[in-house]
């Protein structure tokens, strides 16, 4: 019952998410300090939610919004070991 | 044939959002200016984008994408709060600070960041 233009419309979107990919994975690869590089991780797991929402519209399978719930589970805690890491090694032992 | 509409409206909104967010993160000059355009900006966008997919698939899923919602909006604030906090700690460069840093003596604030320390450590080693 997904009307047919917004397929079209996932699939343009979905070509069009490239752009912002690019960018944060530049600041990945470039980013001076480690903690520009888990910004950009972050940056980089919120597309990745961001695509699998829009693959459960280009494709017709909503079972893609079960990838990006998961997605975005798996970015908290990835964020908070990575901050955790950052402040350990930051601090004083 | 609305549904789609406003589907397709809110999956629009939803981009622009992380595009403004992804040219902050390549554009911005330090850690916590990138960090204020990715965790804002961006967690509005994929919010935007999952609330577009709901309306246009007709809610084929709620519970899902309500869930994924309502989790991104309670922990990308708390993440990025983390992330900025450790960054603080660790001594990551903040570019062009005017007037005094609120957060001295209130955070240990190390006085290089990770990745010169880490060069200088490994150099002692050696």
């Amino acid at each position: 019952m997904i009307h047919p233009i917004v397929g079209t419309a996932a699939t343009v979107l979905l070509a069009l998410l490239a752009v912002p990919f690019g960018l944060a994975a530049y600041r990945m690869i470039a980013g001076p300090g480690y903690a520009d590089r888990f910004v950009a991780l972050d940056m980089l797991t919120s597309i990745a939610v961001v695509c699998a929402a829009l693959t459960a519209l280009a494709t017709g399978r909503a079972e893609y919004l079960d990838i990006a719930l998961v997605i975005a589970l798996i970015n908290f805690v990835a964020t908070c070991a990575f901050a955790a890491f950052l402040e350990r090694k930051g601090g004083r032992r | 044939m609305i549904t789609a509409t406003v589907g397709i409206a809110l999956l629009a909104a939803g981009l622009v959002f992380i595009f403004l967010a992804a040219f902050g993160v390549a554009r911005f000059p330090d850690a916590f200016q990138r960090m204020h355009a990715s965790t804002k900006a961006g967690g509005i966008g994929a919010t935007l984008v999952i609330l577009g997919v709901l309306v246009a698939t007709g809610f084929a899923r709620p519970l899902t994408g309500i869930l994924t919602i309502g989790f991104m909006l309670l922990t990308l604030s708390v993440a990025s709060q983390l992330l900025a906090r450790a960054a603080y700690m660790s001594g990551a460069t903040i570019h062009e600070l005017n007037g005094r840093d609120d957060l001295l003596g209130v955070l240990d604030r190390e006085k290089a960041p990770l990745e010169e320390r880490s060069v200088s450590a490994e150099s002692d080693r050696s």
